[in-house]
C-alpha cells in the first residue's frame, strides 16, 4: 500500500495532472500535491496516482557513487586476504 | 555530473553486489556491539521488503528486526470495517475503497462479501476515481471509506477540495486515517517493549517531513533512520543504526535522527501538502488500533466546514458503536511489541490465514503474520 515508484515526466497537463512513464508504461497522474514548477524529463515519485516529491537526482547518484566506493573497498579488502 | 535513467533508480538500489557488501559491513561492525539491537521496522512496505529480500536471515544473532503496526489495513479495528459494510448496505450508496481494505473481514464479514451479497463497494487503486464515480452517478451517494497513514492523507484532502470546487454534492467520506508517532509512541512506552532503534517509514515523511520523529529519539533515546524501500536503501539504514549504537558504546554519543532517503525526503517534508491536510482535517481525541487498542491522538477527522461530507455524522444512526476486539489467542500485540514471533501464536497458520486473519497482523500483505505465512511456503486452504 506504501510502495511508490519512481516516475518520468513524459507530458504536462493543464489540470494539474502529468503523463509519466514508470518502467515502459505511461500513465497520467495527479500532481495536485507539487507546488515546485515542473518540467518534462522530471523524476517523481508516485504514490496511488498522486505525485508526492520529487526525486533529487543529485542526491539519488550521489548514493550510488557512495555504493560503488563500499564495493570497491570491501572487494580490496577481500583481495587482500586472499593473498597472505 | 552524468545524467541518470530512470531504471536506475529503481535496479541501482537493489543491486545484488552492493546488498552484499553492505551485509558484509553491517556483519563486520556488529561484532563490536555489547548489547543486541531489537529495531522496528516501522511500516508495512518495510517489512515486505526484509521478508522478500530476506534481509533478516543476512543479519547477524545481535541484529533481530521487530516488525511494526504502520500498514492502514491492518490496523483497522473491525467496527470501523463494520461501519463501511453498514454504509455500503444503505439504499442509493456506491463505498469506494483503497486495494486490500475490501478482502478484510469485520464481523459482519467483509466488503467483497457484501458485494457478493449486492452492494455496490468498489475498490480502487486511486483516489481520484472516487471523484470520477461520483460524477458518473449523480444520481447516487458516493462514499470514499478514506484509509491509510500521513501519506494517503494528502489525496483525501485533494479529492475534498476537487468536491467542493467542482460543486460535486454526491462524494461523502468516512475517514479513518491515522497518524505514525502516537502509535509508534504507545509501543515504545510499553514497559516491556524491547525496541531499541527505529527504521523510519520514508513516505510518511515525503509528506510530514522527517521531524515528526524528533521527539520519539529524545523521549526514548532510540535512534531513528528514515529509510527508503528498496533492499539497499534497508540495509544502509541498518548500517547507519549500527554505526549509531557503537558511537553511543563507544564515546556516550546520543542517539539521532537521520535521513538516509535523501533523495524523496527533505526535512520539512511536502508543505504543500501539508497545507490541504491542515484545511481539511483535526484530530480525533482517540483511536482504536486494531492490535494496539486505544491511542489518544493518533486519527484525523474532517473539520466542522466539511460536516456536510462527513459520512460518519450523516449515516450516525446507522452506524454501530460497539468495539470488537480479536480473538483471544492472537498475539499481534505481542508481536507488535517484539515479545513474540508470529509463528508462536497457536493459531498462525491453521485457525489463522490470509483468507481469515484472525488477527491484525494476517490482514494485509504488509502485517507480519502474513508475510511470515507467505515467505515461508504455507499454502492458505481457501
Ligand atoms: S497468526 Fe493470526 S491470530 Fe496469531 S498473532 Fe498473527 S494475526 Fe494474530
Amino acid at each position: 500500500m506504501c510502495l511508490c515508484v519512481p516516475s518520468q515526466i513524459v507530458e504536462l497537463h493543464e489540470d494539474s495532472t502529468a503523463t509519466v512513464e514508470t518502467m515502459g508504461v505511461r500513465k497520467r497522474v495527479s500532481v495536485h500535491l507539487l507546488s515546485d514548477s515542473l518540467a518534462v524529463g522530471n523524476y517523481l515519485l508516485v504514490h496511488v496516482g498522486f505525485a508526492i516529491s520529487r526525486i533529487d537526482e543529485k542526491d539519488a547518484l550521489e548514493s550510488l557513487q557512495e555504493y560503488a566506493n563500499l564495493r570497491e573497498e570491501l572487494g580490496e579488502e577481500e583481495f587482500s586476504r586472499l593473498l597472505v | 555530473m552524468k545524467d541518470i535513467e530512470l531504471k536506475t533508480l529503481s535496479a541501482g538500489f537493489r543491486d545484488p553486489e552492493v546488498i552484499h557488501s553492505l551485509t558484509r559491513k553491517i556483519n563486520k561492525l556488529a561484532t563490536e556491539l555489547n548489547d543486541s539491537i531489537q529495531v522496528m521496522e516501522v511500516c508495512g512496505g518495510h517489512t515486505h521488503t526484509i521478508m522478500k529480500y530476506g534481509l533478516n536471515q543476512q543479519m547477524p544473532d545481535n541484529i533481530e528486526f521487530i516488525h511494526g503496526p504502520g500498514c492502514p489495513v491492518c490496523i483497522m479495528p473491525k467496527e470501523r470495517i463494520n461501519h463501511a459494510v453498514e454504509l455500503a448496505e444503505q439504499p442509493n450508496v456506491i463505498l469506494v475503497t483503497l486495494g486490500d481494505m475490501i478482502r478484510v473481514p469485520g464481523s459482519k464479514g467483509s466488503l467483497a462479501e457484501c458485494r457478493a451479497r449486492g452492494g455496490d463497494v468498489r475498490s480502487v487503486y486511486d483516489p481520484m476515481d472516487a471523484l470520477t464515480i461520483a460524477k458518473e452517478n449523480p444520481e447516487k451517494t458516493v462514499i470514499y471509506f478514506a484509509i491509510g497513514f500521513e501519506t494517503t492523507t494528502p489525496m483525501t484532502a485533494v479529492l475534498v477540495e476537487l468536491a467542493e470546487t467542482q460543486g460535486i454534492e454526491n462524494l461523502l467520506f468516512h475517514v479513518n486515517h491515522v497518524l505514525v508517532p502516537p502509535a509508534v509512541d504507545a509501543i515504545l512506552s510499553d514497559d516491556d517493549c524491547r525496541v531499541n532503534a527505529l527504521i523510519g517509514p520514508s513516505h510518511v515523511s515525503v509528506i510530514a517531513g522527517a521531524e515528526i520523529y524528533q521527539p520519539l529519539v529524545d523521549e526514548y533515546n532510540v535512534p531513528v533512520v528514515v529509510s527508503g524501500f528498496e533492499p539497499v536503501d534497508v540495509l544502509e539504514t541498518m548500517l547507519n543504526i549500527v554505526e549509531q549504537k557503537l558511537e553511543e558504546q563507544k564515546s556516550g554519543e546520543k542517539p539521532k535522527l537521520q535521513l538516509q532517503y535523501s533523495r524523496a525526503v527533505v526535512p520539512g517534508g511536502n508543505t504543500a501538502a501539508q497545507k490541504k491536510v491542515d484545511d481539511c482535517f483535526e484530530p480525533r481525541e482517540h483511536f482504536r488500533f486494531r492490535g494496539l487498542g486505544d491511542i489518544p491522538g493518533s486519527a484525523l477527522k474532517l473539520r466542522d466546514k466539511y460536516a456536510h461530507r462527513d459520512a460518519e455524522l450523516i449515516y450516525s444512526d446507522k452506524l454501530s458503536t460497539e468495539e470488537l476486539d480479536d480473538h483471544k489467542v492472537c498475539l499481534c500485540p505481542s508481536i507488535l511489541r517484539g515479545q513474540a514471533k508470529p509463528y508462536e501464536c497457536r493459531a498462525f497458520g491453521k485457525a489463522c490465514t490470509p483468507s481469515r486473519p484472525m488477527g491484525s497482523c494476517m490482514v494485509s500483505s504488509e502485517g507480519a503474520c502474513n508475510a511470515y505465512f507467505r515467505y515461508s511456503d504455507l499454502t492458505d486452504s481457501e
